[in-house]
């Protein structure tokens, strides 16, 4: 009895043991935004289980009471109906979704990547003058490159930022989605060819945090993971210098020795970037001569408008002839 | 793609002899073995004379009952396939760590869990809800078969032509590296230039015709075909879940048709749908697949929603609680669901309103659910519950499905996905639904309709072991996973870095195991009540003293299903009619009018099979010719006026009587 008493002690102990042996980066995260989106998933738990927790005893409770052999129990085979209880079994769990619905509501707004931040965290409101920090980020084929404009550095599968400073991310995409995912800093956001998604974060507490795609993404996904340090505002300036020392320029061709897909790929630095860079690859354009996506588009608005015809839209682009629009690359090449 | 045409090319366009994965040992190895076994089995049927008798009576059937036990043959071969997937990708999660590879290259597990995801869904869950939908929804609306028998024949070869599709893709070339969506651009001619999509496109846009067909099929049965006096809303539950699925098949399966039509474009022909380049946006596909592929969740879930239904209802010996509330509770389901698609990419960048629009509608489906979860509870209340196979299936599903509508809802939170998506979170979630849900369900609805399809019982003690196997090891195999999502860690990696998440895999790959345990259990309780079928006979055709109209034919039913159509008075028809003291009429017959067995729906499946595969390795002359034979015989068949016969009365009679006699023996 005591034996199989306190077996059942340990193999309940067990799961629990494990859990305090991991660590659950979900909920214990480090920046401000994961902070909140943490109290969330708490929260939301807990309304649920209000539902969840009766419903499994009630189960348990119904399945022994009303069990064939006990013919202590009301036995009623033609009982179908009760207004009472449709009405409670329907506005139980309703009351419950008013209560998340409304809570979806405000967080979704309020936790927007897209929206700027208000704060640093709970305490903090954001300071006056500070400008968040940019950081431009694409997904390649498996790596992860940041480019920091204000800074004018950039760096392969690495990337830091000022503990409570804002950041903004600015992400896209050399060819495949990916979702870029630092747990301990925010939620993921997708990065797409051609496309820019935003995000919005600031990180709380210094370390070193893992970041990776969570989208996956062909042969070397697994791989396509980064570092990402939150550091002083000192040693953030020593790690800027440090790029600057110790990187390569990185210009175009460059660019395109890198777009090419690789596995696993070592930490890079750059101490300059080819201006326009990001925005050349946001628009499928880095190759030299190729029409760059927004021009594309203007061309077409334009067109179908009516305003001009293709004459006047190469104008537009200071081109002078179609040739000029080169380096388009079709999808099959037959 | 015409510039080179040589003769060897327009014979085998793709395929060389390097398309065959002969160096990959695992591959060889798997395909000796299926080569034996199949060889085995062939030499079997012709030793004993067998095809004959497979022809006439199971391959060319045009009889619903057949036809749904051959789905859920179908569908438990591929379960094998598919599950062996899954085992493959556990061993690998649990080993691979510490700069260890594990045993499978990413070129070769990103192919499996693709397999895993596109068979246990296409293949193993569509087949086996169709054949239960196919074997039960006539007989318990009174009818004698679906309303276009011929159709059904057909619908259920072109499924299995997809299926066989697939599983050659695992000797001959490559399958899909995508993931089971294969979202653009990964799936893309210049991202993928391979065989692998295309296996993927053409095996889904074939099984897809089957689905779609047999869908309307059975919609058209269920409004048109019920028996005199069953009103809507005195149809059985089950029936009723079937239809509304059927609502979503046929609303559903042609946007997946019209999407991989255009992947297909962009693949065969350089349109630009879906490329980054020229225009193309690759997150119009991923919106137009998940207009698909969230109702589809729901075509998997409702029917088996019926069993549990039909299920607790017998078992407690009780009227089903709130049937009214029941039915409009799977109608609001099946109306939602074409109004949550977008939560499966929240992430995208919607903005907060949409975002937030598309999780409240769907938390808002957690209501009609939950009130069905509390409808089953007020169903066992005051019954007398018998704690059958089918029962503890139920109360396993009660216990598991909550806590992944819990999860569910929780992920539908915008701010609280951004975190948990596509993580392992997620993966736990889905599977502890689909399982916990339509799995469960299945092995629910075959325990409690065995009897009926066969004459005897399944054998109740290997339906237990198979059912607290796959309870436990269902816990053991997907609690980790929630775990590990809280941990941070994304769905579909090769390998692992941290080796403080190695053991949560390792209690996971156990789990699986003891889920292998649970599905060798299940196969070899069929093998233990054939042997045992004289103890385990039903004589009654009514073995649980159940409620609904299949119950009172003969188990199995004769061909024609009735040899008078019932008249319906209640929701528990059979129930009524046993309390109302029913005598079965003993005389006054006629003769049945039937549908007549034909070779057409298997032989344009096979030729169908042949295109695709021409298809797929640009066979464009073995293309041209397949599709030409392909019309050929379908107007054919136009011209085939013998499709139906009759049953004379004195055959009726003597089916009837002997009937009688064996119910008189038994009594």
């Amino acid at each position: 009895m005591s034996l199989s008493n306190s077996l059942r002690g340990l193999l309940l102990l067990l799961p629990l043991a494990l859990l305090a042996g991991c660590d659950m980066v979900v909920m214990s995260p480090s920046g401000d935004v994961a902070l909140q989106q943490r109290d969330l998933i708490v929260w939301s738990t807990i309304l649920m289980l209000l539902v969840i927790v009766p419903v499994i005893v009630l189960t348990f409770w119904f399945a022994w009471r009303y069990r064939a052999g006990n013919a202590d129990a009301t036995y009623e085979p033609d009982w179908d109906h009760s207004t009472v209880l449709e009405l409670v079994i329907w506005s139980v769990p309703l009351l419950i979704i008013i209560a998340l619905g409304a809570m979806t509501w405000v967080s979704t707004h309020q936790l927007d990547p897209y929206r700027p931040l208000e704060r640093i965290d709970a305490q903090r409101p954001i300071p006056d003058g500070v400008e968040p920090l940019v950081i431009e980020v694409v997904a390649m084929d498996w790596k992860w490159l940041f480019l920091y404009p204000e800074q004018g550095i950039a760096t392969i599968n690495e990337v830091a930022a000022p503990v409570d400073r804002p950041i903004r991310f600015k992400i896209t995409s050399s060819t495949m989605m990916n979702s870029f995912f630092i747990p301990a800093l925010a939620g993921q956001i997708y990065a797409m060819a051609g496309m820019e998604t935003k995000l919005h974060a600031v990180i709380n507490k210094e370390g070193v945090y893992e970041g990776f795609s969570a989208n996956y993404s062909g042969a070397g996904f697994s791989d396509m993971r980064f570092r990402f340090h939150g550091l002083s505002e000192h040693d953030f300036d020593a790690w800027v210098a440090k790029n600057r020392e110790e990187g390569v320029p990185l210009d175009r061709e460059h660019y395109l020795a890198l777009e090419q897909p690789s596995h696993d790929e070592p930490v890079h630095r750059f101490a300059s970037v080819e201006p326009d860079l990001y925005e050349a690859i946001l628009n499928r354009c880095v190759q030299p001569g190729s029409l760059c996506m927004k021009d594309m588009m203007a061309i077409d608005m334009l067109r179908a408008r009516n305003l001009c015809g293709i004459d006047d839209a190469l104008r537009f682009l200071g081109k002078t002839s179609l040739d000029d629009i080169v380096g388009l690359r079709p999808a099959v090449s037959y | 793609m015409f510039d080179q045409l040589d003769l060897t090319t327009l014979l085998f366009g793709r395929l060389t002899w390097e398309s065959f994965p002969y160096h990959d040992p695992i591959i060889v190895a798997t395909f000796v073995v299926v080569a034996i076994g199949g060889l085995a089995m062939l030499a079997l049927v012709t030793r004993y004379r067998l095809w004959g008798y497979l022809w006439n009576e199971w391959f060319t059937t045009i009889d619903h009952k057949k036809i749904g036990i051959m789905y859920m043959i179908l569908g438990i071969i591929m379960l094998l396939r598919g599950f062996a997937d899954a085992i493959m990708m556990r061993i690998q999660q649990a080993i691979a760590f510490d700069g260890s590879m594990g045993y499978l290259p990413p070129e070769h597990y990103d192919q499996i869990f693709t397999a895993h995801g596109v068979i246990m869904i296409f293949f193993v869950a569509m087949p086996m809800v169709t054949g239960l939908m196919n074997y039960v929804v006539p007989l318990q609306i009174g009818a004698r078969d679906v309303a276009f028998p011929f159709l059904n024949n057909f619908s259920f070869w072109m499924t299995t032509s997809g299926a066989v599709l697939l599983m050659v893709s695992l000797f001959v070339g490559e399958f899909a590296k995508t993931g089971w969506l294969a979202y653009p651009p990964l799936s893309g001619i210049l991202q993928s230039p391979g065989v692998g999509v295309d296996y993927y496109i053409w095996s889904l846009q074939i099984a897809g015709v089957g689905t779609l067909l047999s869908g309307i099929n059975l919609l058209v049965t269920i409004v048109k075909m019920r028996a005199p006096g069953m009103t809507m809303m005195k149809m059985p539950v089950f029936t009723w879940t079937s239809l509304c699925t059927n609502v979503l098949i046929v609303a559903a399966f042609p946007v997946l048709t019209a999407v991989l039509g255009m992947l297909t474009l962009d693949r065969y022909l350089g349109t630009a749908f879906f490329t980054n380049d020229l225009g193309g946006n690759a997150m119009m596909y991923i919106n137009l697949i998940w207009i698909w592929g969230h109702p589809e969740v729901y075509i998997l879930i409702l029917p088996l929603f019926g069993v549990f239904s039909e299920v607790v209802s017998t078992y407690s010996g009780k009227r089903l609680f709130g049937y009214a509330s029941m039915v409009y509770a799977t109608v609001v389901i099946t109306v939602l669901s074409y109004l949550v698609w977008l939560h499966h990419f929240f992430t995208m960048g919607s903005g907060a309103s949409v975002n937030s629009f598309f999780g409240i509608t769907t938390m808002i489906i957690s209501i009609p659910t939950g009130a069905k979860i509390f409808n089953w509870l007020f169903t066992m209340y005051r019954g007398r519950i018998q704690f059958e196979v089918p029962m503890l299936w139920t109360m396993g599903f009660i216990v598991t499905f909550v806590i992944g509508g819990m999860t569910g809802v929780l992920l539908a939170v915008p701010p609280a996905d951004f975190v948990l998506h596509n993580s392992l979170f997620l993966v736990a979630h889905f599977h502890n639904v689909i399982i916990g849900g339509v799995l469960f369900g299945l092995f629910a609805g075959i325990t409690y309709w065995f009897p009926k399809a066969f004459g005897y019982k399944l054998d109740p003690f290997w339906g237990k072991v198979s059912f607290w196997c796959w309870l436990v090891g269902f816990w053991l195999a997907f609690m980790p996973l929630y775990v590990l999502g809280l941990m941070g860690v994304t769905r579909r990696m090769s390998h692992f870095d941290d080796s403080s998440l190695q053991i949560w895999f390792q209690i996971a790959a156990f789990g699986a195991f003891l889920i292998a345990i649970g599905i060798a259990a299940f196969l070899f309780q069929f093998v233990v009540s054939y042997r045992r079928r004289e103890s385990l006979r039903d004589t009654t055709g009514d073995p649980w003293n159940g409620r609904t109209l299949e119950w009172s034919t003969s188990s199995p039913p004769p061909a024609y299903n009735f040899a008078f159509t019932p008249q319906v008075h209640d929701i528990d028809a059979w129930w009524q009619m046993k309390q109302h003291g029913f005598q079965r009429p003993q005389a006054g017959f006629l003769p049945v009018h039937m549908p007549k067995n034909t070779g057409a729906g298997i032989i344009l499946a096979g030729i169908s099979t042949v295109l695709g595969f021409a298809l797929i390795w640009h066979m464009w002359l073995l293309a041209g010719a397949s599709f030409v034979a392909l019309l050929a015989v379908t107007i054919g068949h136009t011209f085939n006026y013998k499709r139906d016969y009759y049953i004379p009365a004195d055959e009726v009679a003597r089916v009837e009587s002997e009937r009688t006699r064996m119910l008189a023996e038994h009594v």
